[in-house]
């Protein structure tokens, strides 16, 4: 992995946001800090609040109590057009009453640049988002990837300080969404400016963050970087949301220096990191499908019997029924050298070292 | 799928030959409602009059040479130019002109608040603008007249309020014309924007502000054009038929406020009469508006073809 010197200057502190819509609250309480230069995802379900924290930052929703701070300042009080803020909206939003080039150019000619100035860092962000070429077009006229690159481009092109990108992938098809990732994050380390960027889509917030915080429920449940979040899930809703989890029912005999001894369903014990404090009695383990392996049932960790597969091209999704009747989900990969049990076979499951994490609830 | 196809060509064999006849009601209804009346109305100018109405059916350009030229009581002075009736035009293109502004400055507000209202109440909103219009356009008409004039209701207030010492006097005014019209025709304003409006995307509003557009901006730069064409159609909606209203300047207003549509309904009332003279000024006026039409096409198709 490319190294590279996190700078920490904090670009955006959102301090105890808490936003109510009557008697439901859509934030409660939301504290975070957005490092300069960082490609910032906030990811949840819908209904999760990350939404509303970004429009809180666009100044769209005036925030209940908290405050928002940009490089310092307080912006909460703010109207939309007063902050050093752009957005790129679901839908794009673009005038369609407008060339892509007078799109572009409306940010800058509302900050007073010059025809001259406006023009040349017109040309500039459409070449960055490679759309010259189409300058003259009128929204209506291009595909939804290039409808897409103009609302980055508009948005781009008054140099904010910040960008905010509400779910700007979700109208794109897969193939499409798949390349636009990678260009999108070549454009966050070309223009060095602050991206927060909201998703529901976990393979996107992995792929491109820098750092994620995984939100549920108007709170955020864990900031991290994708490896931290994916690897090390700080409760249930973490670990269940990002990727595919087995979550195991276990009784926690103790917990010390961050590593716990339970006892696993069928008997045996395990020692397993734990994330945060832990208390013991009963607790869950969460343990991803492809770090299982199966093996003779003699001796092995759990054992269980094959309950069911699906094959899923490159690998093969293993349904194991437990002696306590919990079902656990492995992954196999597709391969000639491994072969899949039937269905019926009494089997044991082996973890991987470290493959097993103890959640807070 | 091949028996989709089939079937496709097979209708398009059935109707081969018979697009004439499937199209015929449509022209009959073009033919009769329209370019008859037309035909007449352009036959009829060219007419001698009939002292009780009706026509002689033989050429004369006298009706056009009465519009626009002055040949003395008896018809033997050289001619002038006669300035009575394009006054009367001017004035019902002023008229016209000022009710479809008002209509648009009340008009385009109002829709624009029922567009942004929930879905549930601008129905309720709309029945409200729409319910005063089941009415019979001449007895509303005659009920603002009892509203407005010197002893009436919209004075007593006033004169109770003690804003006004003594009644303004309304009937027979230009202003009572402007009322009467504006009255008359606002829904037609509201309506069309309003479908525009209610299709407005709000999403712009924010990305505009987004981008620094104040609010005035975002009304001027997005907003606007959007509604554009609701405003345009509403404009014409209510232009249209104000320059050929009668019952507001009949009633409401006295010979001062003469308008064209006045002009033309005395040329066809009773005896006295002169229906080459009404027919003459109607191609007139048909002529205006067209111009102001084919005029507003063409901006239009050249704007879409950009």
């Amino acid at each position: 992995m490319l190294q590279r010197t996190q700078d920490t200057t904090v670009a955006v502190d959102i301090d105890r946001v808490t936003k109510n819509y009557g008697a439901f609250t859509a934030l409660s309480g939301v504290s975070l800090d957005i490092r300069d230069n960082e490609f910032f995802t906030l990811l949840g379900p819908s209904g999760c609040g990350k939404t509303t924290l970004l429009r809180s930052i666009a100044g769209f929703e005036e925030i209940s109590d908290g405050a928002i701070r940009l490089y310092g300042d307080d912006i909460a009080g703010l109207p939309p057009h007063q902050r050093p803020v752009n957005t790129v909206f679901q839908q794009y939003a673009l005038f369609p009453h407008m060339t892509v080039a007078q799109n572009v150019m409306f940010g800058l000619l509302r900050l007073r640049k010059s025809d001259s100035e406006a023009q040349t860092r017109c040309a500039e962000v459409l070449e960055l988002v490679q759309l010259s070429p189409f300058a003259q077009r009128y929204p209506n006229q291009l595909s939804g990837g290039q409808q897409q690159r103009v609302a980055l481009a508009r948005a781009l092109a008054p140099k904010p300080k910040l960008l905010l990108l509400d779910e700007p992938l979700s109208a794109l098809d897969l193939k499409l969404r798949q390349a636009v990732r990678v260009e999108l994050k070549q454009i966050q380390k070309e223009t060095g400016i602050t991206f927060i960027f909201v998703t529901h889509d976990q393979e996107e917030a992995l792929t491109m963050s820098d750092r994620i915080a995984v939100m549920s429920a108007g709170e955020v449940q864990q900031v991290g970087t994708p490896r931290d979040v994916y690897e090390a899930p700080r409760n249930r809703f973490v670990a269940d949301f990002i990727g595919e989890t087995n979550l195991l029912d276990v009784s926690v005999t103790s917990v010390a220096d961050g590593q716990a001894l339970c006892v696993l369903p069928g008997g045996r014990e395990i020692i397993c990191p734990a994330a945060a404090v832990v208390d013991p009695g009963p607790g869950h383990l969460s343990v991803r499908p492809e770090r299982m392996t199966l093996t003779a049932p003699a001796d092995a960790l759990l054992s269980g019997r094959v309950e069911n597969h699906v094959y899923l091209g490159t690998d093969m999704q293993v349904m194991v029924r437990l002696e306590d009747n919990e079902v656990l989900t492995l992954r196999v990969q597709n391969s000639d050298a491994v072969s899949v049990p039937d269905i019926g076979t009494q089997v044991g499951i082996a973890l991987e070292a470290g493959a097993a994490r103890l959640l807070a609830d | 799928m091949a028996g989709g196809m089939a079937s496709a060509s097979n209708s398009a064999g059935i109707y081969k030959g018979r697009a004439g006849l499937l199209i015929l009601p449509s022209w009959l209804v073009i033919g009769f409602f329209l370019l008859l009346p037309v035909c007449m109305m352009l036959i009829y100018s060219f007419l001698t009059k009939e002292f009780r109405g009706g026509v002689i059916w033989e050429f004369s350009l006298a009706a056009y040479d009465q519009f626009f030229f002055n040949r003395g009581l008896f018809g033997d002075e050289p001619p002038k130019i006669e300035w009575t009736y394009i006054t009367i035009f001017w004035r019902s293109l002023w008229q016209a002109g000022l009710a479809t502004a008002f209509c648009l400055v009340i008009g385009f507000p109002t829709a624009w608040f029922i567009a942004t209202r929930v879905p549930r109440h601008r129905t309720v909103w709309l029945l409200l603008i729409t319910i005063p219009y089941w009415v019979n356009l001449l007895i509303r008409t005659v009920s603002m007249k009892f509203l407005i004039r010197d002893t009436g209701p919209l004075n007593e207030f006033l004169l109770w309020l003690g804003m006004i010492g003594e009644p303004i006097h309304l009937i027979n005014t230009n202003l009572a014309v402007q009322l009467g019209l504006f009255y008359s025709y606002l829904p037609f304003m509201v309506l069309p924007i309003y479908a525009s409006a209610e299709r407005y995307n709000f999403a712009l509003s924010e990305a505009a502000a987004d981008l620094y557009a104040g609010r005035w901006t975002i009304l001027r730069l997005i907003i606007l054009p959007a509604v554009k064409p609701g405003i345009i159609a509403g404009s014409i909606l209510v232009f249209v038929p104000s320059l050929g209203a009668f019952l507001a300047p009949d009633l409401l207003g006295g010979a001062k406020t003469f308008m064209i549509g006045s002009l033309i309904e005395e040329q066809f009332k009773g005896n006295a009469g002169n229906w080459p003279f009404g027919a003459a000024v109607s191609m007139i006026l048909l002529s205006i508006v067209m111009t102001v039409l084919i005029f507003y096409a063409r901006n239009q198709t050249r704007r879409e073809a950009l």
